[in-house]
């Protein structure tokens, strides 16, 4: 692999001005708007999968249950925006006015504690960080700090996922049981259930989305992704030179954890709605698999898995209501048999070679400004 | 209800006609039987509905997949029967029904994507959907916002009254106070054990049959019990069952758990013919997989059963199983959902329009005649006036009747003194 010192290769260069052109101009300008919140809805799942790259790809570590952070996220923005769906004059008809109504159902009160600090949104913002953040390091420093790694990680992820799941299902009083929270309404007052607010919705998580792939960008170009990519490949050699392999391991399950958190955050912004559907295993597992069609090792990949494999689950399940869920484990199996390294395996193997020798043969033709950019843009990895 | 042999699934689309506005007038001289002879569109749809002069689109959102999708395939199928039955009837307003369907696939954001992708794409008039609370809490937002208009079939726990719904299940107090009366006259229960899944409808259900045996029939509950859904481990429960012996197991649990607790309930020696045992979540549908072996002597509560000896239902079984084989069972909520699709008919031609707030508006007082179940009445509340009966669980896995109310027992989803 060819260091380069600048921010993206030209390979990477391309792939992020496709990615800003078709979330900035192409789609916003082509669709109607609830076909684009349907956008907006399959992109939170790329902050998962660009996590999913970092700790996956680049450091290893397969986690099963990165949908406990996704709902973390989510939960935590949706208390916010459940409370201020449920104020008094909007609750009216309830025993107790000015509570959530999964609580007047479940006869609840008052307020539990808990909630109270969720009726701030500073607190909430951070909270959407720091509480997944905290578990994650939690689990991570449990985890890593023993030496428990590959498969056994995975399996207690999934552990963690089914628990979660049956703690939120079982208090229902205080998380709304399985129904999730519903009929999320306003943000500080601010509809967000118009056309015009899901567009905003719409832009601002594209942003945040890009801000996300920077940061992922920057990670895996200082020396820390190097090490995270020398752990997976030989974790002794990198803990015999001197590092400690469980901080490094613990940094990147951390960093998909926010970043899944976030996306959980915006889901529940975009869509209205959290409920413990998207915590548990079989979401946590479709997770890593918009990671692996997109290509674990892509961060622009991923966000195309998510996109992709979204909206063929959106458009199969239209036409064919019956027949849809054979359809995608079928793609699923095509992708994997064919195409191990997924989308970006697909683009880095095919399509990226014919652009190269393209400029090549049009660059000999020209014979000016020759330079070495041929070589750096040799894909990465 | 149509006479009319039915004309099968596969039936060709007639042909749409092309019409010009010109044309309007002189066709809607024409006698009835050919679609396009209602009254003009621009009259009956103000605001953008996919109505055209010939045909009216409705949606019909259920799980076609996942694990709802065992109970929900008898909604399809009847929403199907009864859009069949009004076309070859000459449809509503002189326009053929046509129908989109859309796979919820039991999780409840995609039953929300699904019920906006149905109004704000493809306009449907109606929707007949959803199974489960927590499918309908997530598309109801979505119904308000969009305006759109809901036809929900299933029993449930009531706290709900919305201009976009029509609950055409019973409520909780409806389905549950007349068999605990009966039980309690017949049997002289006083106590009860309750044993439910755990989400909203069992535990709401609960709660009132709670307040009415300690309030109204002075007896006391002994026990009350939750599992998780999908839950198949009973035994502790049983355990407790036959430490307490209570007069009544009363039981909302719902799914694939029954064939577990039934079961699981006859291997422990509790014998249902000597044991009362009352549910209110086991249709024939759950029999066809418990067995009717397991809870043969069983009591249920609910609006209908399908060994119900009238015309009506004698009519409706026979046009259901020719569509849909003669195996199939007809329970409960299959029969809430085929009165949808009639009770939306019945409105428009009332309101005279597909508007949706006229037909909200137009809903209380429509009266269906033709129900299997009986008559039905839409209440000022959008719930309908129905029937309880008490049925008894035969080998066969159908129900025997052995009780109804003698008049229709009025919705109440806001009961006071239950709450």
């Amino acid at each position: 692999m060819i260091i380069t010192s600048r921010f993206f290769n030209r390979s990477e260069l391309i792939g992020f001005i496709a990615l800003a052109a078709v979330l900035f101009v192409i789609l916003p300008l082509s669709l109607d708007v609830f076909r684009l919140n349907l956008v907006a809805k399959y992109l939170t799942y790329a902050f998962v999968a660009i996590g999913l790259v970092l700790c996956w790809g680049y450091g290893g570590i397969l986690s099963l249950g990165q949908g406990v952070f996704f709902g973390l996220g989510g939960y935590c923005m949706a208390m916010f925006l459940k409370l201020e769906a449920s104020s008094v004059e909007n609750t009216k008809i309830q025993s107790t006015p000015g509570i959530p109504d999964f609580m007047d159902w479940n006869q609840i009160t008052s307020l539990p504690l808990f909630w109270q600090p969720f009726h701030s949104l500073t607190f909430t913002i951070a909270a959407i960080i720091l509480v997944p953040g905290l578990f994650a390091l939690i689990i991570g420093t449990a985890m890593f700090k023993r030496r428990v790694g590959g498969t056994y990680f995975a399996i207690i992820t999934q552990a963690v996922a089914a628990i979660l799941t049956i703690l939120i299902v079982g208090q229902q009083g205080y998380t709304g049981g399985i129904n999730g929270m519903t009929d999320l309404r306003t943000l500080r007052g601010w509809d967000i259930r118009p056309d015009h607010a899901k567009i905003i919705l719409y832009f601002f998580e594209v942003f945040l989305l890009f801000v996300c792939i920077g940061i992922a960008q920057f990670i895996r170009l200082t020396k820390l992704g190097r090490i995270l990519v020398a752990m997976r490949e030989q974790e002794d050699r990198v803990r015999f030179s001197g590092y400690s392999v469980a901080n490094f391991k613990i940094f990147a399950f951390c960093m998909a954890a926010i970043f899944a958190a976030i996306g959980g955050a915006m889901f529940a912004l975009n869509v209205g709605f959290m409920s413990p559907s998207f915590v548990g295993i079989v979401p946590s597992i479709e997770m890593v698999i918009y990671t692996a069609v997109g290509g674990r090792m892509s961060i622009f990949g991923a966000v195309w898995g998510s996109l992709l494999v979204n909206f063929a689950k959106t458009s199969l399940s239209e036409s064919f209501p019956q027949l849809w869920l054979f359809g995608l484990g079928a793609l699923f199996i095509a992708v994997v048999l064919a195409f191990p390294n997924g989308l970006s395996g697909i683009w880095a193997d095919y399509v990226q070679p014919r652009i190269d020798r393209l400029l090549a043969s049009r660059k000999s033709k020209a014979g000016a400004w020759a330079d070495n950019s041929v070589a750096d843009g040799a894909p990465a990895e | 209800m149509s006479d009319e042999p039915n004309k099968g699934l596969q039936s060709p689309l007639r042909r749409k006609l092309l019409m010009g506005a010109a044309a309007l007038p002189l066709i809607s001289m024409l006698p009835r039987p050919s679609f396009g002879a209602g009254p003009a569109t621009a009259t009956v749809n103000t605001t953008g509905l996919a109505v055209t002069d010939t045909e009216v689109t409705v949606g019909i959102l259920h799980s076609a997949t996942g694990t709802m999708a065992i109970s929900e395939t008898g909604s399809i199928q009847a929403e199907k029967l009864a859009i069949e039955q009004i076309n070859a009837a000459g449809g509503v307003l002189g326009r053929k029904i046509k129908f989109i369907q859309e796979d919820g696939a039991s999780d409840w954001p995609t039953f929300a994507e699904k019920a906006k992708k149905l109004l704000v794409n493809d306009k449907v008039a109606a929707i007949m959907g959803c199974w489960t609370s927590a499918s309908r809490k997530a598309v109801l937002p979505v119904m308000e916002q969009y305006n759109g208009m809901l036809y929900y079939p299933t029993f449930y726990e009531g706290l709900e009254q919305s201009k976009n719904v029509i609950y055409t299940g019973q409520e909780a107090t409806q389905q549950i106070l007349a068999g605990l009366n009966w039980i309690a006259k017949e049997k002289g229960a006083k106590s009860f054990f309750f044993i439910g899944s755990d989400y909203i409808w069992p535990r709401t259900s609960n709660k009132i049959a709670r307040k009415h045996v300690e309030n109204v029939l002075k007896g006391k509950v002994v026990g009350e019990e939750y599992y998780a859904l999908g839950s198949t481990q009973f035994n502790s429960v049983i355990n407790k069952i036959k430490l307490t012996k209570p007069d009544v197991i009363f039981t909302d649990v719902v799914g694939g758990s029954n064939v577990a607790f039934y079961k699981q309930l006859k291997a422990a020696g509790v014998d249902l013919s000597k044991q009362a045992l009352l549910t209110i979540s086991v249709t024939e549908d759950e029999i066809d997989g418990i067995g009717g072996e397991n809870i043969a002597g069983a009591y249920a509560c609910m609006k209908y059963f399908q060994s119900l000896d009238n015309a009506n239902n004698k009519a409706f079984v026979a046009d259901f199983k020719k569509m849909w084989g003669e195996k199939t069972v007809i329970g409960d909520v299959t029969q809430a959902a085929y009165l949808g699709p009639w009770l939306w008919k019945l409105t428009v031609e009332k309101a005279g329009s597909f508007d949706v707030d006229k037909i909200a508006a137009a809903s209380p007082g429509v009266e269906f005649k033709g129900a299997p179940e009986g008559y039905v009445r839409i209440h000022e509340n959008h719930h309908l006036w129905s029937k309880t009966r008490v049925g008894k669980a035969k080998l066969d896995g159908q129900f025997e009747l052995i009780f109804e109310t003698a008049d229709l027992v009025e919705p109440d989803p806001f009961p006071k003194g239950y709450q």
